[in-house]
């Protein structure tokens, strides 16, 4: 069994590996990402938000529901480590 | 179980520090529109500052100053003042997380308003982290009983 699971790593990995042959090539600046999303962001930045720093008006408004999730899950572990761990007398 | 360790040094310099690891934080948080930073980091930061004055003295120290209620309320504000936010500019016309609509409480150009907008879910993500973080140490420091250290 223990051998089949093996295999099926390998295989199912070598799979991956074969994908990851067709991405473009990191920094590629002709790759899709580069070609649309990241200069729209890079010039329109400060026109749009009035923030010189790119990286905070990406992460909190151009990707705002992404942030209002990681904070979610920061809250969501807190609680669980509370309610896993705390003991109530 | 962290027990109460005695030593003037430490503790005087931990005391002392805390202010200003806490300002920093502050400001970590408050510039993060200029500089690398933001409510994540500057999270971090504020909780550590109350993580060290475990590790100098013990948690009745820490929950003298930031108390289990406090903590967990903290923890609910941050989420709620970010989704809080989205919604106003829902109910301001736009959509969820739209910040230009907060326009039109806040008197400032769109422009401008997106930036206070997101000033606001900054401020509520380093409430949050702060408050998960402080969680997460004493409950895992004193195995979930910060009762026993009280007594």
């Amino acid at each position: 069994m223990k051998r089949i699971a093996l295999i099926a790593v390998c295989l199912i990995g070598a799979l991956l590996i074969y994908g990851t042959l067709d991405m473009p090539d990191w920094g590629d600046p002709r790759s899709p990402a580069s070609l649309h999303v990241s200069p729209r962001y890079i010039e329109k930045t400060v026109e749009e938000t009035a923030v010189p720093n790119m990286v905070t008006s990406v992460l909190a408004d151009y990707r705002g529901y992404d942030t209002l999730g990681e904070t979610t899950v920061i809250f969501t572990a807190g609680i669980a480590c509370l309610l896993l761990i705390r003991r109530f007398y | 179980m962290i027990a109460f360790f005695e030593d003037v040094i430490i503790q005087t310099v931990c005391r002392i520090l805390t202010p200003f690891i806490q300002l920093y934080g502050l400001y970590v948080i408050a510039h993060g529109h200029y500089s690398p930073g933001g409510g994540f980091q500057g999270g971090v930061i504020l909780g550590a500052s109350f993580i060290l004055l475990c590790l100098a003295y013990d948690i009745r120290e820490v929950k003298r100053r930031m108390t289990e209620q406090w903590n967990l309320l903290f923890c609910s504000i941050g989420v709620i003042i970010y989704s809080g936010i989205g919604a106003l500019c829902l109910v301001l016309g736009g959509e969820y997380l739209d910040y230009s609509r907060l326009h039109k409480i806040l008197f400032l150009d769109p422009i401008e308003a997106r930036s206070m907008g997101i000033f606001g879910i900054e401020v509520g993500v380093g409430i949050t982290v702060m408050a998960v973080m402080i969680s997460i140490f004493l409950n895992l420091a004193s195995e979930g009983e910060h009762e026993r250290e009280l007594e």
